[in-house]
Protein backbone atom coordinates (compact mmCIF):
# COMPACT_ATOMS: atom_id res chain seq x y z
CA UNK A 1 0.00 0.00 0.00
CA UNK A 2 2.72 1.95 -0.82
CA UNK A 3 0.77 4.36 -3.18
CA UNK A 4 -1.37 5.44 -0.11
CA UNK A 5 1.36 5.81 2.34
CA UNK A 6 0.24 9.37 2.65
CA UNK A 7 -3.78 9.07 3.55
CA UNK A 8 -2.69 7.19 6.54
CA UNK A 9 -3.64 7.73 9.48
CA UNK A 10 -5.91 10.20 8.37
CA UNK A 11 -7.71 7.13 6.69
CA UNK A 12 -7.43 3.74 8.57
CA UNK A 13 -6.05 0.94 6.28
CA UNK A 14 -9.89 -0.86 7.21
CA UNK A 15 -11.18 2.22 5.47
CA UNK A 16 -8.32 2.08 2.53
CA UNK A 17 -10.12 -1.42 1.91
CA UNK A 18 -13.39 0.05 1.82
CA UNK A 19 -12.79 2.78 -0.66
CA UNK A 20 -10.66 -0.12 -3.29
CA UNK A 21 -14.31 -2.09 -2.86
CA UNK A 22 -16.20 1.32 -3.81
CA UNK A 23 -18.11 1.59 -7.10
CA UNK A 24 -18.67 5.66 -7.99
CA UNK A 25 -20.43 7.16 -10.66
CA UNK A 26 -19.10 10.97 -11.63
CA UNK A 27 -21.41 12.04 -14.05
CA UNK A 28 -20.03 15.50 -15.95
CA UNK A 29 -16.44 15.38 -16.59
CA UNK A 30 -15.96 18.63 -17.25
CA UNK A 31 -14.63 21.33 -14.59
CA UNK A 32 -16.28 20.01 -11.47
CA UNK A 33 -15.68 16.18 -13.04
CA UNK A 34 -12.46 16.40 -13.97
CA UNK A 35 -11.21 17.28 -10.40
CA UNK A 36 -13.42 14.54 -9.09
CA UNK A 37 -12.17 12.49 -11.05
CA UNK A 38 -8.20 13.13 -10.45
CA UNK A 39 -9.01 13.32 -6.41
CA UNK A 40 -11.32 9.51 -6.15
CA UNK A 41 -9.17 8.08 -8.33
CA UNK A 42 -5.90 9.34 -6.04
CA UNK A 43 -7.54 8.20 -2.93
CA UNK A 44 -7.93 4.97 -4.01
CA UNK A 45 -11.71 4.74 -5.05
CA UNK A 46 -11.70 1.38 -6.70
CA UNK A 47 -14.24 1.26 -9.77
CA UNK A 48 -15.41 4.29 -11.17
CA UNK A 49 -18.28 4.77 -13.64
CA UNK A 50 -17.77 8.04 -15.84
CA UNK A 51 -20.12 9.88 -18.40
CA UNK A 52 -19.88 12.62 -20.48
CA UNK A 53 -21.27 13.10 -24.03
CA UNK A 54 -19.15 16.27 -24.92
CA UNK A 55 -15.77 16.93 -26.46
CA UNK A 56 -13.46 19.53 -25.57
CA UNK A 57 -14.04 23.31 -26.76
CA UNK A 58 -11.09 25.98 -26.82
CA UNK A 59 -13.17 27.99 -23.98
CA UNK A 60 -12.96 24.75 -21.76
CA UNK A 61 -8.85 25.42 -20.86
CA UNK A 62 -9.88 28.29 -18.54
CA UNK A 63 -11.18 25.75 -16.18
CA UNK A 64 -10.92 22.06 -16.98
CA UNK A 65 -8.19 20.17 -15.61
CA UNK A 66 -8.73 17.03 -17.99
CA UNK A 67 -8.87 19.82 -21.11
CA UNK A 68 -5.26 20.37 -23.21
CA UNK A 69 -4.78 22.06 -25.52
CA UNK A 70 -3.70 18.88 -27.65
CA UNK A 71 -7.42 17.32 -26.35
CA UNK A 72 -9.30 20.11 -28.14
CA UNK A 73 -11.61 18.17 -30.46
CA UNK A 74 -11.63 15.31 -28.00
CA UNK A 75 -14.02 13.09 -26.09
CA UNK A 76 -13.96 13.87 -22.45
CA UNK A 77 -14.44 10.32 -21.37
CA UNK A 78 -12.24 8.78 -23.21
CA UNK A 79 -9.70 11.68 -21.09
CA UNK A 80 -11.30 10.73 -18.09
CA UNK A 81 -10.04 7.35 -18.90
CA UNK A 82 -7.03 7.92 -19.90
CA UNK A 83 -5.95 9.96 -17.11
CA UNK A 84 -7.42 8.02 -14.22
CA UNK A 85 -5.14 4.87 -15.57
CA UNK A 86 -2.44 7.18 -15.89
CA UNK A 87 -2.23 8.10 -12.75
CA UNK A 88 -3.82 4.55 -10.59
CA UNK A 89 -4.04 1.38 -12.43
CA UNK A 90 -5.53 -0.34 -9.74
CA UNK A 91 -8.22 1.50 -10.73
CA UNK A 92 -11.55 0.18 -12.54
CA UNK A 93 -12.90 2.51 -14.66
CA UNK A 94 -15.77 2.32 -17.27
CA UNK A 95 -16.18 5.69 -19.29
CA UNK A 96 -19.12 6.63 -21.30
CA UNK A 97 -18.97 9.03 -24.43
CA UNK A 98 -23.28 9.86 -24.08
CA UNK A 99 -25.12 12.24 -22.47
CA UNK A 100 -27.28 11.13 -19.40
CA UNK A 101 -30.74 10.87 -20.32
CA UNK A 102 -33.72 9.06 -19.73
CA UNK A 103 -32.80 6.18 -21.45
CA UNK A 104 -29.26 5.64 -19.56
CA UNK A 105 -29.90 7.42 -16.31
CA UNK A 106 -30.78 3.77 -14.65
CA UNK A 107 -28.38 1.32 -15.73
CA UNK A 108 -25.80 4.11 -15.01
CA UNK A 109 -25.91 4.59 -11.95
CA UNK A 110 -27.03 1.33 -11.04
CA UNK A 111 -24.92 -0.66 -8.91
CA UNK A 112 -23.39 2.56 -7.75
CA UNK A 113 -22.51 2.60 -3.92
CA UNK A 114 -22.45 6.61 -4.66
CA UNK A 115 -23.39 8.49 -7.64
CA UNK A 116 -21.62 12.38 -7.78
CA UNK A 117 -23.16 15.15 -10.06
CA UNK A 118 -20.78 17.02 -11.40
CA UNK A 119 -23.61 18.03 -14.84
CA UNK A 120 -24.12 21.40 -16.34
CA UNK A 121 -27.34 22.26 -16.33
CA UNK A 122 -29.92 22.05 -13.63
CA UNK A 123 -32.49 19.87 -15.61
CA UNK A 124 -30.08 17.16 -16.02
CA UNK A 125 -29.55 17.66 -12.49
CA UNK A 126 -33.23 16.38 -11.68
CA UNK A 127 -33.04 13.44 -14.31
CA UNK A 128 -30.00 12.15 -12.30
CA UNK A 129 -31.63 12.70 -8.56
CA UNK A 130 -34.48 10.57 -9.78
CA UNK A 131 -32.46 8.00 -11.15
CA UNK A 132 -30.28 7.51 -7.38
CA UNK A 133 -33.43 7.98 -5.77
CA UNK A 134 -35.21 4.98 -7.49
CA UNK A 135 -31.88 3.17 -7.30
CA UNK A 136 -31.95 4.16 -3.74
CA UNK A 137 -28.61 5.24 -3.90
CA UNK A 138 -27.05 8.55 -1.89
CA UNK A 139 -25.73 11.46 -4.86
CA UNK A 140 -23.46 14.19 -4.25
CA UNK A 141 -24.45 17.06 -5.77
CA UNK A 142 -22.56 20.31 -6.83
CA UNK A 143 -22.75 23.35 -9.00
CA UNK A 144 -20.69 26.88 -10.00
CA UNK A 145 -20.93 30.04 -11.59
CA UNK A 146 -18.38 32.57 -11.53
CA UNK A 147 -16.69 32.13 -8.09
CA UNK A 148 -19.96 30.81 -6.35
CA UNK A 149 -19.84 27.22 -5.74
CA UNK A 150 -22.89 25.14 -3.89
CA UNK A 151 -22.68 21.57 -2.62
CA UNK A 152 -25.57 19.53 -0.93
CA UNK A 153 -25.29 15.26 -0.16
CA UNK A 154 -28.67 13.74 -1.20
CA UNK A 155 -29.69 10.66 0.61
CA UNK A 156 -32.87 8.82 -1.41
CA UNK A 157 -35.21 10.01 1.18
CA UNK A 158 -33.97 13.66 1.79
CA UNK A 159 -36.33 16.30 -0.24
CA UNK A 160 -32.74 17.02 -2.03
CA UNK A 161 -32.31 19.33 -5.25
CA UNK A 162 -36.14 20.77 -4.91
CA UNK A 163 -35.31 22.65 -1.91
CA UNK A 164 -32.54 24.83 -3.72
CA UNK A 165 -34.21 25.02 -7.31
CA UNK A 166 -37.96 24.58 -6.16
CA UNK A 167 -40.61 21.88 -7.64
CA UNK A 168 -41.28 20.87 -10.74
CA UNK A 169 -43.60 23.27 -11.08
CA UNK A 170 -41.52 26.00 -10.75
CA UNK A 171 -40.18 27.27 -14.43
CA UNK A 172 -36.65 25.63 -14.35
CA UNK A 173 -34.74 28.33 -15.03
CA UNK A 174 -30.99 28.30 -16.57
CA UNK A 175 -28.38 28.84 -13.99
CA UNK A 176 -26.50 32.18 -13.68
CA UNK A 177 -23.18 30.74 -15.15
CA UNK A 178 -24.53 31.06 -18.68
CA UNK A 179 -24.00 34.90 -17.70
CA UNK A 180 -20.72 35.10 -15.23
CA UNK A 181 -18.86 32.10 -16.20
CA UNK A 182 -16.53 30.31 -14.54
CA UNK A 183 -13.05 30.55 -13.30
CA UNK A 184 -10.37 28.59 -13.41
CA UNK A 185 -10.45 28.21 -9.51
CA UNK A 186 -13.97 27.79 -8.66
CA UNK A 187 -14.48 24.19 -9.88
CA UNK A 188 -11.31 23.12 -8.60
CA UNK A 189 -12.94 24.31 -4.77
CA UNK A 190 -16.36 22.67 -5.44
CA UNK A 191 -15.14 19.44 -6.81
CA UNK A 192 -12.95 18.77 -3.58
CA UNK A 193 -15.53 19.29 -1.07
CA UNK A 194 -17.79 17.41 -3.54
CA UNK A 195 -14.95 14.81 -3.09
CA UNK A 196 -14.65 15.32 0.50
CA UNK A 197 -17.84 14.45 0.97
CA UNK A 198 -18.29 11.47 -0.87
CA UNK A 199 -14.95 9.67 1.07
CA UNK A 200 -17.51 10.88 4.31
CA UNK A 201 -20.68 8.55 2.52
CA UNK A 202 -18.27 6.03 1.51
CA UNK A 203 -16.87 5.64 5.19
CA UNK A 204 -20.14 6.59 6.90
CA UNK A 205 -18.07 9.74 8.47
CA UNK A 206 -17.71 12.53 9.68
CA UNK A 207 -20.23 15.73 9.13
CA UNK A 208 -22.46 15.79 5.91
CA UNK A 209 -24.21 18.53 4.06
CA UNK A 210 -27.25 16.72 4.02
CA UNK A 211 -30.37 18.88 4.09
CA UNK A 212 -28.15 21.62 4.32
CA UNK A 213 -26.79 23.82 1.50
CA UNK A 214 -22.78 24.82 1.41
CA UNK A 215 -22.78 27.88 -0.29
CA UNK A 216 -19.10 29.61 -1.04
CA UNK A 217 -18.58 33.19 -2.62
CA UNK A 218 -14.82 33.39 -3.03
CA UNK A 219 -14.96 36.92 -4.37
CA UNK A 220 -16.92 38.18 -1.25
CA UNK A 221 -15.42 35.35 0.67
CA UNK A 222 -17.95 34.24 2.40
CA UNK A 223 -19.07 30.42 3.19
CA UNK A 224 -22.85 29.92 4.19
CA UNK A 225 -24.19 26.66 5.37
CA UNK A 226 -27.92 27.04 4.98
CA UNK A 227 -30.17 24.50 6.60
CA UNK A 228 -32.63 23.51 3.65
CA UNK A 229 -35.53 21.71 6.10
CA UNK B 1 -39.34 50.33 10.92
CA UNK B 2 -36.90 47.02 11.33
CA UNK B 3 -33.70 47.09 10.20
CA UNK B 4 -31.75 44.00 8.09
CA UNK B 5 -28.65 42.81 6.45
CA UNK B 6 -29.31 41.71 2.49
CA UNK B 7 -26.94 39.60 0.68
CA UNK B 8 -27.31 39.23 -3.18
CA UNK B 9 -25.37 36.30 -4.67
CA UNK B 10 -23.99 36.52 -8.49
CA UNK B 11 -26.24 37.94 -10.64
CA UNK B 12 -28.03 39.60 -8.20
CA UNK B 13 -25.28 41.63 -6.83
CA UNK B 14 -27.05 44.28 -9.27
CA UNK B 15 -29.92 44.88 -6.98
CA UNK B 16 -27.97 45.92 -4.00
CA UNK B 17 -28.81 48.51 -1.90
CA UNK B 18 -27.25 51.06 -0.51
CA UNK B 19 -26.37 50.19 3.49
CA UNK B 20 -27.12 46.26 2.89
CA UNK B 21 -26.15 46.01 6.69
CA UNK B 22 -29.06 48.21 7.66
CA UNK B 23 -31.25 47.98 5.46
CA UNK B 24 -34.61 49.58 6.80
CA UNK B 25 -38.00 48.24 6.16
CA UNK B 26 -41.47 48.78 7.13
CA UNK B 27 -43.00 46.22 9.99
CA UNK B 28 -44.05 42.68 8.72
CA UNK B 29 -42.75 43.17 5.70
CA UNK B 30 -42.04 39.97 3.81
CA UNK B 31 -39.50 37.96 1.48
CA UNK B 32 -42.04 38.45 -0.74
CA UNK B 33 -42.35 42.33 0.09
CA UNK B 34 -38.24 42.59 -0.07
CA UNK B 35 -37.80 41.66 -3.47
CA UNK B 36 -40.40 43.87 -4.69
CA UNK B 37 -38.85 46.77 -2.86
CA UNK B 38 -35.69 45.68 -3.84
CA UNK B 39 -37.28 45.24 -7.53
CA UNK B 40 -35.82 41.92 -7.58
CA UNK B 41 -37.95 39.34 -10.14
CA UNK B 42 -38.94 36.13 -7.96
CA UNK B 43 -37.92 34.29 -10.99
CA UNK B 44 -34.29 35.27 -11.01
CA UNK B 45 -34.11 33.97 -7.29
CA UNK B 46 -34.51 30.50 -6.39
CA UNK B 47 -33.16 30.15 -2.81
CA UNK B 48 -34.18 32.48 0.31
CA UNK B 49 -32.34 32.35 3.72
CA UNK B 50 -32.89 34.15 6.98
CA UNK B 51 -30.23 33.09 9.68
CA UNK B 52 -28.83 30.65 7.85
CA UNK B 53 -32.15 29.21 7.55
CA UNK B 54 -34.11 28.97 4.25
CA UNK B 55 -37.32 30.52 4.13
CA UNK B 56 -40.24 31.07 1.57
CA UNK B 57 -41.84 34.65 0.57
CA UNK B 58 -44.00 34.72 2.93
CA UNK B 59 -41.81 34.76 5.70
CA UNK B 60 -41.40 38.39 7.48
CA UNK B 61 -38.86 39.51 8.18
CA UNK B 62 -37.66 40.57 11.42
CA UNK B 63 -35.52 42.93 13.40
CA UNK B 64 -31.26 42.21 12.62
CA UNK B 65 -32.25 39.45 10.30
CA UNK B 66 -29.42 38.43 8.02
CA UNK B 67 -31.30 37.68 4.90
CA UNK B 68 -29.74 36.13 1.22
CA UNK B 69 -31.16 35.60 -2.03
CA UNK B 70 -29.26 33.26 -4.36
CA UNK B 71 -30.21 32.47 -7.78
CA UNK B 72 -29.97 29.29 -9.80
CA UNK B 73 -26.68 27.89 -10.29
CA UNK B 74 -25.83 25.01 -12.67
CA UNK B 75 -22.67 25.00 -13.78
CA UNK B 76 -20.06 21.96 -13.88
Amino acid sequence: MERYRRNFNTLSPVEQVILSNSRVAVIGLGGLGGGVVEMLARIGVGTLVLMDGDLFETSNLNRQILATEALVGHSKAGAARDRVRAINTTVQVTAFHNFLDSENADATVRGCDLVIDCLDSIEARFLLEDACRRAEIPLVSGAIAGTLGQVITIFPQDPGLKLIYGDRSSPRADGVEKEVGNLSYTPMFVAAIETSEAVKVLLNRGELLRNRLLIVDLMALSFDLVELT
Amino acid sequence: MIEIEVRLFATLVKYIPKESDTFKLPDKTTIAGLLAKLNIPEEETKLIFVNGKKEHLEYEVQNRDRVGIFPPVGGG
